[in-house]
């Protein structure tokens, strides 16, 4: 929407397209430069969403890898977009973290703009648009493949969706991981899974399923208890998007997933 | 052929002055306190239009006048908040570039436009002691010709001002507690209107940026909230 030249809409990412291209995110990339240079960037690895009794669970390893080198230990990969919602990441991190800076940007500027927030359905689709734009550049290699979870205040439960390169979207009901590990993280959640899950009970499966997926993914990272670095678990429910701590991760890994694989191994 | 009238530059910029005033004087003033936490804006107004309205994290904005003018100055004000949050840092936005900003714009269509905008507004920026470089509130009015104005402990908007600076010179102390400033802005609206019930719950709008708050700092006071902190 255009009044006398200027942009007069509620979204930010059209903003952006409209008056400040030079800031628009993913550059339409060309060239044939462009296929080698994208080899080397950093990539996220393992995320995983599902649901349980209050709300909806969100966790992601921390390891990005270039190639096979390690690029950083300790990256984020699950960002709180509003106080009722997030987005996990996996894929190109540099889009990637770009894409769940702007999600936050956009929600929050809908909201200030308009006076009232979006719905959940409202802000999955959203992001649906952001995947599809990116994919002129995830043909080139940078793919992006984000979930979306948050609480629906109107239906009082978690919900989540995964996308795919075109910017397809599909809510799943119960669980779903992402990511080069994801497939194994997937399966484990999918062994433990129930509906009405406990938190505590969720939250050993969210560690246990990245630690399978470390186990078997090696670019997926697991605990790395000589750093301190622990996987980043958040949970979303009717009072707002919670982050747990490290210690309660080190509590739940040491005590149910490091005594468990023990005992098997013994 | 006719020839246009000739009109003194002082007598067009008197004419257009007395007209945004006369616009701004038929609608309800706005007070901006500080309180031991923060600011709160406090407006009377009982429709769901709104005045005062978020425009980033530590930075809310309030207007008075003609409705259509003051709600784009705020929605131009979260554009420019959030490109510059995003193209530089969120702490790069601050109070004082928008106010500017505003006062330039203000300013321009007062000299350059037959019609003048009829509208005030407040800028407001929280400050936090534990926040290097962010210490101090900030609060900026600029007025209808595009004058801007830098404000300690208070500042007003409106046609009611005079009164309202009058009620306010003599009451107002910093590090009051919010239920006492929100009862002490009520209060000089009611004076500045000559009313003398208070005004209703209801018919009040209440906005704070709580620099206890994590993230965004602004909050809009519901009804029943409001009836708490008044007390």
């Amino acid at each position: 929407m255009l009044i006398r030249g200027r942009y007069q809409g509620s979204s930010f990412f059209e903003l952006l397209e409209t008056e400040h291209p030079e800031l628009r995110p993913a550059p339409r990339l060309a060239g044939s430069d462009a296929g080698a240079a994208l080899a080397s960037v950093p990539h996220g690895t393992t995320v995983l969403a599902f649901r349980f009794a209050d709300g909806v669970v969100v966790a992601g390893d921390r390891l990005a890898t270039e190639g096979h080198r390690v690029a950083a230990r300790d990256l984020q990969k699950v960002f709180p977009t509003d106080s009722h919602s997030l987005i996990a990441i996996a894929g190109a991190a540099g889009p990637a973290i770009e894409m769940a800076r702007m999600l936050r940007i956009e929600l929050e500027h809908y909201e200030k703009i308009e006076g009232e927030p979006l719905e959940l359905e409202g802000k999955a689709n959203k992001l649906s648009q952001m995947v599809r734009a990116n994919l002129p550049a995830a043909m080139q290699g940078l793919v992006v493949v984000p979930l979306f979870a948050g609480y629906d205040p109107r239906r009082r439960i978690g919900r989540l969706w995964k996308y795919d390169v075109t910017g397809g979207r599909y809510e799943e009901t119960e669980y779903d991981a992402s990511g080069s590990g994801g497939l194994y993280a997937r399966e484990s959640v999918k062994k433990a899974w129930q509906p009405g899950l406990a938190r505590e009970e969720a939250l050993r499966i969210a560690v246990q399923a990245l630690a399978d997926a470390a186990d078997e993914d090696r670019a997926t990272g697991g605990v790395d208890l000589g750093r301190g670095i622990f996987p980043l678990v958040c949970l979303c429910t009717a009072t707002g998007v919670e982050e747990v701590g490290r210690e309660t991760i080190e509590r739940v890994y040491r005590e149910q997933v490091v005594v468990a694989r023990t005992r098997a191994g013994a | 052929m006719s020839m246009p009238f000739y009109v003194s530059p002082e007598q067009l910029m008197q004419d257009k002055a007395e007209y945004a005033r006369k616009g701004i004087a038929r609608g309800k003033s706005i007070v901006a306190l500080e309180y031991d936490k923060g600011i709160v804006l406090v407006a009377e107004n009982p429709s769901r239009l709104s005045k005062i309205g978020e425009i980033y994290d530590r930075i809310a904005f309030a207007g008075v006048g003609k409705f259509s003018e003051f709600d784009q100055l705020r929605k131009i004000g979260v554009r420019f908040a959030d490109v510059r949050g995003y193209a530089y840092s969120r702490e790069d936005v601050r109070g004082k570039a928008l106010a500017n900003a505003y006062s330039q714009a203000i300013g321009d269509v007062f000299t350059r436009e037959l019609k003048p905008l009829e509208v005030e507004v407040i800028v407001a920026e929280v400050g936090d002691p534990r926040l290097a470089g962010h210490e101090e509130s900030l609060m900026f009015r600029v007025t209808f010709d595009g004058s801007i104005s830098d404000h300690r402990g208070y500042t007003t908007i409106g046609g009611g001002v005079d009164a309202l600076e009058t009620y306010l010179r003599d009451r107002y102390k910093s590090g009051l507690p919010l239920g006492d400033a929100v009862r002490m802005g009520r209060d000089a609206l009611v004076a500045a209107s000559n009313g003398s019930a208070p005004i209703a719950p209801e018919r009040l709008e209440v906005c704070t940026l709580d620099r206890e708050r994590v993230g965004r700092k602004f909050r809009r006071a519901g009804a029943e909230e409001l009836r708490a902190i008044l007390g």
